[in-house]
Parts: C-alpha cells; sequence; structure tokens
C-alpha cells in the first residue's frame, strides 16, 4: 500500500482533554498502564495529524457532516454508558455504577458532583472483572498509598473519611468463572491492612478441574483457591489477624433487590438470589435455586458492564448489542463509515485488545483505498470544512498544543502534593486555560 | 491526498506497512515517491559500516513484524529486545505500549523452540501479563523482559501475524 503515507488524520473528541479511558479509567495506582500516552503523544504530534478536542459528534457537527468534508470517518467513541441491573431500589442514595464511581475518582467532569457516601461499613460490588477489583482496591488501599497517585483530591479527601472496612465482591457463577485477570487478584492479596474472606463451601469441586485448564485460568483458579481455602503460614496469619479491613468474593448470587433504610431513602442492604450452574466447559450460565440472602450494607457499587450509546441517528446501531453494526470495521451499509474499539466490539478488553482492534479497522481503511472501494479521487476540505460549520455554531475546538497547556498545569498542580498531576476537574476550567 | 477522521480515541502508530530494503546490516525503511530519502539512506550506510566496526553492536537479530516483513539489526549485549525494538525504530505496531513496566502485552515475541529453551525463566509478573497476549503461543515471551546475549546471534523473533483478509469474514482475533 503506498496511499498510507499521504494521509491526513483529524481526532475529533468531546472533552477538551484527549485519551479517554487511559485518562478517566485506568486506576490511579495504574501510572504504568498510563505510559501508552506517550505514544498517544507522539502519533498526536505527528504533522499529518491534528486533534481537536471540545467537539461534541452529534450535536456540534454532525456524522454527515463529517462525511462530506472527509473521505473516511471511523468511530471509536467507545462507551460511556453503563448496563443497570433493572432491580427494584436501584435509584436509592447509596446504589452507584461503577462508571460512576471510577468517573469520579478518576475526575470525569460529568462525576465530579458524586458524592458518593462511605459513612457505612460494608460495600458491596456487583460484577467481578478488573473494574470490580479497581473499585475494591480503592476503597480499601490505605490513603498514604493513594495520596501520591493521580486521584482527584476531592477523592482522596473523601477516602480518607470513609468508613468503609468490608467489601464483597459479588458474581452470580462460581469461581472458574471469575473474570477478573490474575494481577488485578494478586494486587487485592497484596493490598497492605486487608485479609481475605472467602467462603471455603464455594470452592468445593475446584481444585480437582485444575488440571485440565488452560494456563490462564489455572494460575488464576490457583492462586484464588490458595488466598480462599489454604491455611496460612504463620506470618500472614498474623498479617491478616491485625488487619482492620476485609475484602471478599462472594459466588452464586445475583441481586434481586436494593433494601431501603427505614425512611426509605437510601441503600441499606441488598437482596441476593442463590445460585448453582447449569452447562459445561466454557458455557455455563447460573439459574436460581429460590433460596435468598440479605446482606447489610450502605455502599452498592455495580460494575455488571459498560455499554456504547448511539451518536447520531445517521449511524445504524444494534440496540440489542449496543455496537454499530459492522464487517471488519465498515460499518453496514454505510460507505466511508468505519468503526473500531469497544463501539465495535463490544465493552471488554485491556488497552492491548483494543489497540490491535484499531489496528485492524486500519488496514481495512488502507484496504479499501488500495481496492478503490473507498474513493478518494474526490478534494474534501477537511478540517477547513469543519472549522467553518463549528465557528458559525460558536464552537471552538482545542488543538493539542492548548491539551499541553491544560496538562502542564495539571502537572504543576500535582508536584506541588507529590502527585503526578492534579487534574482539572470541570470543563470551564479546562477551556480557560486552554486558550490562555 | 486523501483525508481521515478517527473520532473519539486515537489511532495507534503505526497502521502502515512500509515497505522495507535491507542494506547490509541494518535496515531503513524507503519511502518511493520520496528521493530525497535516498540520499539519506547511503549517509547512514556510511556511519553504519563505521558503527559495525566497533566492538559494540556484536549480536544479529533479525525481526518479522506482523505483515511477515523481516528486518535484520545488529544490536548491543545488554539491551531488552524492547529496548531495541524502539531504539532501531522497527515496524512493529503498537510495541512497548507500558515502556517496560510490566503493565501490558505489547512486546509479546514469538521465540524458535531452540532459542526460548535457552531464556531465563519467567517470573511471575511476566506470566501475569503474557497470558493475557494476543497469537499466545508455547515460545511466547514479553520483549521487554529479554536481554539480549550473545549466543542469540543469528536469532529470529516474531510477532503475532496480522489476520491477512480484510475482505468479509469475522476472522480477525
Amino acid at each position: 500500500c503506498t496511499q498510507a503515507s499521504r494521509q491526513h488524520v483529524d481526532i475529533y473528541e468531546r472533552l477538551p482533554v484527549p485519551f479517554g479511558l487511559v485518562r478517566f479509567g485506568v486506576a490511579p495506582d495504574h501510572p504504568e498502564v498510563k505510559n501508552v500516552m506517550n505514544t498517544f503523544t507522539q502519533t498526536a504530534q505527528h504533522a499529518r495529524c491534528s486533534f481537536h478536542g471540545n467537539v461534541s459528534v452529534g450535536k456540534d457537527v454532525t456524522v454527515q457532516e463529517l462525511q462530506e468534508a472527509y473521505h473516511a470517518v471511523v468511530l471509536s467513541y467507545g462507551a460511556e454508558g453503563n448496563r443497570t441491573l433493572g432491580v427494584p431500589g436501584e435509584d436509592l442514595a447509596g446504589v452507584h455504577s461503577a462508571k460512576d464511581f471510577v468517573g469520579w475518582y478518576n475526575g470525569l467532569p460529568t462525576n465530579r458532583d458524586l458524592r458518593p457516601d462511605l459513612r457505612c461499613e460494608t460495600a458491596v460490588i456487583l460484577g467481578q472483572g478488573n473494574v470490580a477489583l479497581d473499585v475494591a482496591r480503592i476503597l480499601l488501599s490505605p490513603v498514604d498509598i493513594l495520596k501520591n497517585t493521580d486521584i482527584t483530591q476531592p477523592a482522596l479527601d473523601t477516602l480518607a473519611e470513609s468508613s468503609v472496612r468490608r467489601v464483597l465482591i459479588v458474581g452470580r457463577r462460581g469461581p472458574l468463572q471469575l473474570a477478573c485477570t490474575i494481577k488485578e487478584l494478586r494486587e487485592m492479596v497484596n493490598l497492605p491492612g486487608t485479609r481475605p474472606e472467602m467462603e471455603a463451601s464455594d470452592f468445593e469441586c475446584i481444585a480437582k478441574m485444575l488440571k485440565v485448564l488452560p494456563r490462564p485460568r489455572k494460575r488464576l483458579t490457583e492462586l484464588l483457591l490458595k488466598v480462599a481455602v489454604e491455611t496460612p503460614e504463620e506470618t500472614e496469619l498474623e498479617r491478616r489477624n491485625s488487619a482492620k479491613r476485609a475484602w471478599g468474593f462472594r459466588f452464586f448470587r445475583s441481586p434481586v433487590e436494593i433494601l431501603p433504610s427505614d425512611d426509605l431513602t437510601r441503600a441499606a442492604g441488598i437482596r441476593l438470589a442463590v445460585n448453582r450452574l447449569e452447562g459445561e466447559g466454557e458455557d455455563v450460565w447460573a439459574v436460581t435455586t429460590g433460596e435468598v440472602e440479605d446482606v447489610e450494607c450502605g455502599l452498592v457499587i455495580s460494575s455488571i458492564g459498560y455499554k456504547s450509546l448511539p451518536i447520531d441517528p445517521a449511524v445504524p446501531f444494534d440496540p440489542r448489542k449496543h455496537i454499530i453494526p459492522n464487517t471488519m470495521g465498515r460499518v453496514q451499509k454505510c460507505a466511508g463509515l468505519y468503526c473500531s474499539g469497544w463501539v465495535k466490539r463490544g465493552p471488554t478488553g485491556v488497552i492491548a485488545t483494543t489497540m490491535n482492534d484499531s489496528f485492524d479497522t486500519a488496514r481495512t481503511l488502507l484496504h479499501d483505498m488500495d481496492e478503490g472501494t473507498l474513493d478518494i479521487s474526490t478534494v474534501k476540505p477537511g478540517s477547513a470544512g469543519v472549522t467553518t460549520i463549528l465557528e458559525k455554531r460558536g464552537v471552538k475546538p482545542v488543538l493539542f498544543s492548548d491539551w499541553e497547556k491544560i496538562d502542564s498545569e495539571e502537572s504543576k498542580r500535582g508536584e506541588a502534593r507529590g502527585k503526578p498531576r492534579e487534574k482539572l476537574l470541570d470543563v470551564g476550567e479546562m477551556l480557560k486555560v486552554a486558550w490562555t | 491526498m486523501a483525508k481521515c477522521l478517527n473520532l473519539g480515541s486515537f489511532l495507534f502508530t503505526r497502521m502502515v506497512e512500509i515497505p522495507c530494503i535491507s542494506i547490509g546490516g541494518k535496515i531503513k525503511t524507503w519511502t518511493p515517491n520520496r528521493p530525497g530519502r535516498a540520499i539519506s539512506i547511503h549517509s547512514a550506510l556510511h556511519s553504519n559500516s563505521l558503527r559495525n566496526s566497533s566492538l559494540e553492536d556484536k549480536v544479529t537479530i533479525h525481526f518479522v513484524n506482523q505483515a511477515g516483513i523481516k528486518t535484520t539489526t545488529t544490536v548491543t549485549e545488554g539491551e531488552t529486545l524492547l529496548d531495541v525494538v524502539i531504539k532501531k525504530n522497527l515496524d512493529i505496531s503498537g510495541f512497548g505500549a507500558c515502556e517496560g513496566t510490566l503493565a501490558c502485552s505489547t512486546c509479546h515475541i514469538i521465540f524458535d523452540k531452540t532459542f526460548y529453551e535457552k531464556l531465563e525463566p519467567m517470573v511471575d509478573e511476566e506470566m501475569d501479563m503474557l497470558d493475557l497476549a494476543y497469537g499466545l503461543t508455547k515460545t511466547s515471551r514479553l520483549g521487554c523482559q529479554i536481554t539480549v546475549r550473545k549466543w542469540m546471534d543469528g536469532m529470529t523473533v516474531q510477532v503475532p501475524q496480522e489476520v491477512r483478509d480484510t475482505v468479509g469474514s469475522e476472522g480477525s482475533q
């Protein structure tokens, strides 16, 4: 392919700041994962790449207008919604989606005023993926560890006053279906000041399954068994006995209702259905036994998955799968429109997964250019065309060099506090700094 | 000039398969329509031959990228394979996102069995991340954990091959 060396790529982002989930999703105590920002920065600073922040596609400019200005449009706007529990009590105070809770401690402007109430002893997290474990870890980490991360100051202050001492991480299936990965499990096991508390009965029949498991699942299960069932040796036993905070997985439990306080304003407990498993091998599902169990708690975080939302009526959207219908990244029945990442495949996977998926979409696009399926023969105005539209609508984009001023200001404020950055929490403030 | 738009996130670098030619022991990328680059290749040859005569770069390693293109480079003992890919600017998509901190699996490298067996054993932290890698094999390691040694001279390593079919099946990954 000889076309690729002449392409110009413009990036449109609703917020004034780039990087998406790397900034707002990755936990504050995982700074190494954020190193990828350096590679992204290199890309953004490429001569043929331009970042335009503060532009809301679907509102400030339509997808159709973008298609008129560009030969190809790639939708990679991710999943900003979340799956709902669909149980009574979901709207009580004290119940939050993990998306909002994570957005809150990571400085996402829309979650700035979440003000979660942490004046309870027990928190229940529904879901057992890496996001659920991030939430558990942030709830239980010693503040001394968190205070040198890029967690927001309001979140740090709230966590410093937190009464939460016990976190249950609940899943509807069993230990062999645990969705988190081993690194995150290790971090919980090694979290200072905490001890694991699990139900040994959840692990009957698990040990004998080990030998048939593929390596990643086997190692995860071995670690889980070790923590949940084995008697620890003396120093570890002492450490656990002196730990003031506890965490544990609860398996075979599905939420049926969030129970209100006496004055009916807030969550005071959760009713869980007890499940058993049906099916075999990879394909097992939970079936209720009819039994229920009530757990007292003041905080419920539902971490059962993110969900993409439609961006523009002109773009097809699958309302069942919540993705853009596509074939290899080509949006179905829309020439010149492509998609990549979570909005293409669904909201799972780590950075490497999504990165590779983006490469796939890019290869598809380049292939289409080479084959002539994507028509690049006409001259298109590109960002010049979009800028005219935005000006008429009173929208001013934030350029990458403007973001660099925000970046610099955040780093400066962070340095004063021994943090890598102190994030600006308000779009207005970001814009002010961007355009000084 | 075609214009592309990417919404809402960043395209990772190096989505292009740039044709590569190998001159002596050093790879240089060459863009057909830019004659100016040919001149820089010649001067690179010159400085390359000077460098080859020093005792430093003694180990020759072949890298096969995701498109099956092989590049050959000579490197210094003691660097990691991640260092090599970055320093020599090898054309491997998205390599080393976390910059060698065992927080991703993008420096995943596949070895031939004979070389794989001679590598220092993996620590848990490497295996934790490697187990998440796309295209994992029995002779896979993370490049950021492998230090170049003299006995690796002549070794070929590769990254998982991309799925070639861009025409219509659901087959990618």
